[in-house]
């Protein structure tokens, strides 16, 4: 593909700048829109020419916002706290689960372990809001409804899966032998699983820790369902605050800023690890 | 290796045979999702009754009546529709751009490998705040793409809240945010492919089209059907886009299955119609997760073998 002619270079370079154009644009827009005044927001023509103003971030972090009509609560430091809340002990807690039970299917071929492992994987795919309806009830009569606890375990429905299947793939690539030498020399299985298992799939249980949280954080219709307002994460927060806040764009875009901007530097901290992760370990990156 | 040894867990007499020990690593793990088998059986006996919220009194079981009276429900065969169209749009363009993509980053360059990182922040984005930038770009009053449609002669072009373009404006929010993801798959299996292949086309001076028709895409046709059956199984699910952007509306222009189960449920507390249709979609999504990990476990093995 060397001998590649002018022309040929001309349009790949048109075609990239058009992609790379059509999925930058609008966060660079949010990001823009975000730093703005809603009289810089509503100008015609729109300009990316404006005197930046962090007054959407302050009214944002301080709660307050006040205008000529009065001033307003806002709850969204609430929603970011309820979020890194939410994703942190849902990660945990399905490290905790998943990674024994990962190692579990690995090593040991037992007796129905295919058909577990399956009926795990498909919870993934199965549509949330079949068991989510019904779950609000249940959750209504064991008092779970609107608690941290309840959403936390229902959040295992996404962190589960993902990280009992992609841990499992990196305990299936480390050789058994080295374990196999260390419980010979007398050592106790669980010291072998703490001191060599554990160190030797250390990078990806990190990576499946980090998607497991980019789900989680991303995941909207359980707590839109199951969560009301002080417990709600940003991605349902956010769009209660839209008619909430009136005509507040900017400050719209500032919490969107606020909200995707921890998943995002995951993402390009763990990008190494997004391939597999994704394709729940079909596809090596 | 002595598979009858026991094993002594450090400082307490309890002994956990070797039989036993999978047993009780995975079981914690299980017994979490086990909890959600339960509502999943309700639901299916929800789908079987009448049952309104708002008249708990009349509740009963009416049988097949719910999905008796589907045959007959435009609202239901508008579902459909929406739902097939809607995934077979994102589906279908989703690939072919995300293909487009993969075939022009393939190769290893800083350029190329700096492009495809920034390509993933959209997939990294939840699709609900996606939605809402997608919204506020679209804004009648103020979004930027408002104004450039004006700009080339759309005047009152009115994205998602118009009956006409709402579709369009989804699908398009879908794709912006998925098809990333189609691309960093076929990206890595591009990559992974052998390169003789090619070397011994290049050699014979076999055209560039043969060559993408009988050697790259039938080589790429396992990576090509995992990510499409993946996305489709997302795609006929999907709620947050939809939902964030225009609630279903306008109307009842996009009431996909899960948009319309949750409007059934909240709006019209009509619980046994809704639960009819989430045991509806979930016998589709159950039909390609059977058909899809069949694909992504050929797939993953060879992953494996590679590895």
């Amino acid at each position: 593909m060397e001998n590649t002619s002018t022309l040929e270079r001309t349009l790949r370079l048109i075609a990239l700048t058009l992609v790379v154009v059509f999925f930058m644009f609008p966060i660079f827009w949010i990001f823009l829109m975000s730093f703005q005044t809603n009289e810089t927001i509503l100008a015609i023509p729109p300009s990316i020419v404006f005197t930046p103003t962090l007054s959407n971030y302050a009214a944002l972090i301080t709660g307050k916002l006040t205008t000529a009509a009065g001033s307003l609560d806002i709850a969204f430091m609430r929603n970011l706290g309820n979020s890194i809340f939410l994703s942190v002990t849902s990660v945990a807690l399905a490290l905790v689960l998943g990674v024994p039970a990962a190692y579990a299917f690995a090593r040991h071929k037992f007796k129905g372990s295919e058909d577990i492992a399956f009926t795990l994987l498909s919870f993934r795919f199965a549509p949330p809001l079949l068991v989510l309806l019904p779950l609000t009830q249940y959750f209504q009569w064991l008092g779970l409804s609107d608690t941290y606890f309840g959403l936390i375990w229902v959040y295992q429905l996404i962190c589960l899966p993902l990280i009992l299947w992609i841990v499992r793939g990196y305990f299936e690539d480390i050789s058994a032998d080295v374990e196999y030498a260390y419980r010979i020399a007398g050592h106790t299985w669980f010291a072998t699983f703490r001191k060599i298992a554990l160190p030797l799939a250390g990078p990806g249980i990190a990576a499946a820790g980090l998607l497991a949280f980019i789900f989680a954080w991303n995941n909207f219709v359980f707590a839109l369902v199951l969560a009301s307002a002080d417990k709600q994460p940003v991605t349902v927060g956010a769009l209660a605050f839209v008619t909430s806040s009136g005509i507040q764009y900017g400050q719209i875009a500032s919490a969107i800023v606020l909200s995707v901007a921890p998943t995002l530097a995951l993402a390009l901290y763990a990008q190494r690890y997004l391939v597999e992760g994704l394709s729940l370990g079909a596809v090596k990156g | 290796m002595a598979s009858t040894a026991t094993l002594r867990k450090p400082a307490s007499g309890f002994r956990i045979s070797r039989k036993m020990l999978p047993y009780v690593l995975s079981l914690p793990a299980l017994l979490v999702c086990i909890g959600i088998l339960i509502p999943f059986i309700t639901a299916v006996i929800y789908s079987f009754q009448r049952y309104r919220l708002s008249q708990p009194w009349a509740r009963q079981f009416n049988w097949g009546e719910n999905y008796l009276n589907f045959f007959t429900d435009p609202a239901f065969w508008n579902t459909l529709k929406v739902s097939l169209l809607y995934a077979g749009l994102t589906v279908t363009l989703e690939l072919l751009l995300g293909l487009g993509i993969a075939l022009l980053l393939q190769r290893r360059s800083t350029v190329n490998n700096f492009i495809s990182i920034m390509l993933l922040l959209p997939l990294m984005i939840a699709p609900a705040l996606a939605a809402l930038m997608w919204k506020l770009m679209t804004n009648p009053s103020f979004g930027i793409l408002s104004y450039l449609a004006s700009q080339i002669g759309l005047h009152d072009f009115r994205w998602a809240s118009s009956p006409s373009t709402a579709l369009l404006t989804v699908v398009l929010v879908d794709i912006w945010v998925y098809t990333p993801f189609i691309m960093i798959l076929l990206l890595a299996g591009l990559r992974s492919l052998p390169t003789q292949p090619f070397e011994a086309a290049a050699l014979d001076g076999v055209p560039r089209t043969f060559v993408f028709f009988r050697i790259t895409l039938p080589m790429l046709t396992p990576y090509i059907l995992t990510a499409t059956l993946f996305r489709l199984l997302d795609s006929i699910q999907q709620f947050d886009i939809i939902y964030a952007m225009t609630q279903g509306g306008p109307g009842n222009t996009l009431t996909v299955f899960q948009v319309e189960a949750y409007l059934n449920f909240f709006q019209s507390t009509n619980v046994g119609r809704s639960a009819a249709l989430m045991v509806i979609l979930w016998a589709i999504t159950y039909f390609l997760s059977n058909v899809f990990i069949k694909n992504w476990l050929r797939l993953r093995e060879r992953a494996r073998g590679e590895a």
